[in-house]
């Protein structure tokens, strides 16, 4: 376990060695004719993440790794695929990392159910807790309690 | 020797921090005054020994003093003064020592602002303080020690990253420390309360104001990076999902989240547990936004400052302040019986509700974080969560907190009733609808989001008026200037909000851009304005060479300003940055940033037309005004229950 944590880091490590390189992404030469297909190539490009940088999409490295993506995604779009073929197209050859936007399979359905689930739960506690006192405020009416009656007498004796 | 000084002062600091730790914690436990008494001035003392080491750092810092390690690594001669002060925190150790300084910062604040607390609070307070401050002296002298000289200096250093040779950059730091370091306060005042087995309304009106403050630095400081990463990384977005943003996100909700709740407390007395679990959840957020940034455990744009040795540190502080208090929550959780009793319809059920968004929408911020950790450790997937998740994921909590903002801030407490509180939103809501209404038919396209964004600026904004309005119980407008600061703060800050919302959206529903290349003097046309490019030059700036472009933007013949976009290399750092050039205005932003020079003569020009980009931190302003003007309620300065806290010495 530990030799696998240091693995990553290491990885990690070396990965942060590469900067991003703050210039913007899409050259004018890369733009496609048809406005449609490219508008598509644009959307599909920003789902996907450019590999050598950090955290950055294709749309917005101008790494040469995230342009040659670029291109390839518009090749692909060319050569008529779907937007899904082209993103399958993609996937398989550099692995799922290469997608911003996580699938909903197997465990990382945990992941996008984490929010929902969550909301529910913490929903139904609040709730809870608020019948509670709304409850508690039928039977206790409009009373003080003894130590409330007490700190008042102080007070008004003062 | 100014350095050695300095290192020294550091140490000192941190014995000094022990002895605050130890001393004033048993005094409490034996209610012995002398021993209490001993936190004050430790508390003083240690500042300012924190203070001169840091003093002595940014000296070797603005002289240039090249036997100086970090100086070599992080500075060069040819550095403007501002970015030799500002590099002093422009890396990983001086960073961590600004941190600390900021810890004890707040300490000694708690010692000179804490008169009216109960003396065993104080002391408790003032020792839990120390004790983190004890854990970050030790990390800085142990893992990252800022004055290590070198052995042969050399002449001249290795510069700052120039993504970080920016004014945003030399204030981002400083205001972003300063709130993740304020919830610390909250976190020694929520730890003191479960040692002392009491929270009452005092205690919420002692915790609210350090709360009130960390979360006003963490808006300003959130809202500074935001803004550099919009006009700096060259495609002018605002905000990335990047883990390092949702490290300081993360403390943001909490913070936001608890500072309400300390209200039900003060006001009620009731959901006292949750809301020192809040406290303590709060800082443990900004403890493991520390672990984030500087193990690089996560990748993210922020490389500049990452070490996986020290994570592991860190983590160590994590999980013995986390563990111990969340330990120590659920000893004594159990002796804190709330006592106000409310209806289901209350301005505490909605403060209830505003929490339950926060939290949760904080969890999945954090699920989202750490999910690809998760999944490679544990799963071996290597995957990643974007942008894409984030913004599906988390959009709905801030849509729904925005809905019922204006009707919760309405409600009465304890018990009120849904029509009287909506009645007077009925204005409010109907102009909304015919805005968003308007949008809808105005705008090309049919998006939803611009309308909802529009909807919800109005109806929050409107809101607050409302407020204001019958707080003033129809007496007329004179009564405004007098209400409470409180109320004041809180109708600028959900109006704040609101425009905050309404920029966003406006900004990702009708953004344009067009990328092209631009012949020098043949205009073209972006979204009805015409755009020039003049002339690209080579300019030499004070560390770095410039590929300035001349550009100028005009609409329907006039000319509405000259840009000069520019491509810079830093040749020590051996680094190029992009300054885009902005046409900034209330309404909208004309955005333009220069490329390379085709081949083919001509050079690539990016040109973005951002509406309502503005409004993002306007409404970040006003959030953090709200915050501030609120700070200042006349209610934190006179001492709460002052009378009752004294007597209990004399037990």
């Amino acid at each position: 376990m530990t030799l696998r944590i240091r693995q990553v880091l290491i990885a990690l490590v070396l990965a942060a060695a590469v900067m991003p390189l703050p210039v913007a992404a899409v050259e004018p030469g890369e733009i496609l004719d048809d406005p449609i297909l490219e508008q598509r190539a644009r959307d599909l490009s920003k789902g996907l993440r450019c590999l050598v940088c950090r955290n950055e999409s294709i749309d917005e490295s101008n790494a040469g790794l995230a342009k040659d993506l670029r291109l390839l995604v518009r090749e692909r779009l060319v050569a008529g695929d779907s937007d899904a073929e082209a993103l399958d197209f993609i996937v398989a050859r550099y692995g799922e990392y290469v997608l911003l936007r996580p699938t909903a399979t197997g465990a990382n359905i945990v992941l996008w159910a984490a929010g929902p689930i969550m909301l529910l739960l913490a929903g139904l506690m609040g709730l809870a807790y608020v019948r509670g006192r709304a409850k508690n405020a039928r039977a206790q009416g409009a009373g003080l309690s003894v130590q409330e009656q007490a700190r008042l007498d102080e007070i008004l004796k003062e | 020797m100014i350095t050695e000084l300095g290192h020294f002062a550091l140490i000192l600091a941190f014995l000094v921090a022990i002895v605050q730790t130890i001393v004033p914690l048993v005094g409490a436990y034996r209610r012995d005054a002398g021993w209490m008494a001993v936190a004050e001035p430790a508390a003083t003392a240690q500042f300012l020994l924190t203070a001169a080491a840091f003093g002595a750092l940014t000296w070797a810092f603005v002289t240039s003093d090249f036997s100086l390690r970090l100086v070599v690594l992080n500075s060069h001669s040819a550095k403007p003064l501002i970015y030799k002060i500002s590099g002093t925190w422009g890396n990983h150790e001086g960073s961590m020592l600004l941190w600390v300084l900021i810890v004890t910062l707040f300490g000694a604040m708690a010692a000179w602002f804490g008169g009216n607390l109960p003396p065993t609070l104080r002391a408790r307070v003032l020792g839990v303080q120390a004790a983190i401050a004890v854990a970050f002296f030790a990390f800085i002298l142990f893992t990252s020690n800022p004055f290590l000289r070198m052995a042969v200096p050399p002449f001249d250093g290795q510069d700052l990253n120039p993504l970080l040779q920016d004014p945003g950059l030399a204030f981002h730091p400083p205001f972003l420390y300063l709130g993740y370091v304020g919830l610390s306060m909250a976190f020694s005042f929520a730890v003191a309360a479960l040692i002392e087995g009491r929270v009452d309304a005092a205690w919420g009106r002692w915790v609210r104001p350090w709360t009130l403050a960390a979360w006003v630095f963490l808006t300003i400081g959130i809202a500074l990076g935001s803004w550099w990463a919009y006009y700096e990384l060259g495609w002018g977005g605002f905000w990335f999902w990047d883990p390092v943003e949702n490290a300081s996100l993360m403390p943001w909700l909490l913070a936001a989240a608890l500072l309400h709740s300390a209200i039900v407390v003060e006001k009620r007395e009731s959901l006292k547990s949750w809301t020192i679990l809040l406290a303590i959840l709060a800082f443990g957020f900004s403890l493991i936004g520390t672990f984030i940034v500087r193990s690089g455990l996560l990748t993210s744009v922020h490389a500049f400052a990452n070490d996986p040795e020290r994570g592991v540190f860190i983590l160590m502080i994590l999980a013995f302040f986390m563990g111990g208090a969340l330990i120590l929550f659920s000893i004594r959780a159990g002796v804190m019986e709330a006592k106000g009793v409310f209806g289901m319809v209350s301005r505490e059920s909605a403060l209830v509700a505003n929490n339950v968004l926060l939290a949760v929408s904080c969890f999945v911020v954090f699920v989202g974080t750490m999910w690809p950790l998760v999944a490679e450790m544990f799963l071996d997937r290597k995957l990643s969560v974007g942008p894409p998740f984030f913004d599906m994921a988390f959009t709905p909590f801030m849509l729904a907190l925005g809905l019922i903002m204006p009707i919760g801030a309405l409600v009465p407490w304890k018990r009120g009733t849904l029509v009287r509180a909506v009645q007077p939103m009925r204005y409010a809501l109907v102009l909304a609808l015919a805005l968003a209404g308007l949008v809808w038919a105005v705008q090309t396209g049919r998006s939803l989001l611009g309308p909802v964004g529009v909807f919800l600026g109005a109806w929050l904004v409107m809101g607050s008026m409302i407020d204001l309005y019958t707080r003033t119980g129809n007496s007329g407008w004179r009564r405004l200037a007098r209400l409470p600061r409180a109320d004041w703060g809180k109708a600028v800050a959900h109006g704040g909000m609101g425009l905050t919302m309404m920029g966003v959206a406006g900004l990702t529903a009708w953004q344009s851009e067009d990328i092209r290349v631009a012949q020098p003097g043949a205009p073209y046309d972006v979204g009805g304005y015409t755009i020039t490019l003049n002339d690209v030059r080579e300019v030499e700036g004070p560390n770095y060479l410039s590929t300035m472009a001349f550009i100028t933007v005009a609409k329907d013949g006039q000319v509405l300003s000259e840009l000069t976009p520019e491509k810079r290399i830093y040749p020590v750092a051996q680094m190029p940055t992009t300054e885009a050039a902005i046409d900034q205005t209330l309404w909208r932003d004309v955005y333009v940033v220069i490329g390379d020079a085709q081949d083919a003569g001509g050079w690539a020009v990016r040109t973005y037309i951002k509406p309502f980009v503005m409004w993002i931190w306007i409404g970040c302003g006003l959030m953090a005004l709200g915050g501030a003007i609120s700070l200042t309620d006349r209610r934190f300065r006179v001492a709460a229950g002052a009378g009752k806290a004294a007597a209990v010495p004399a037990e």
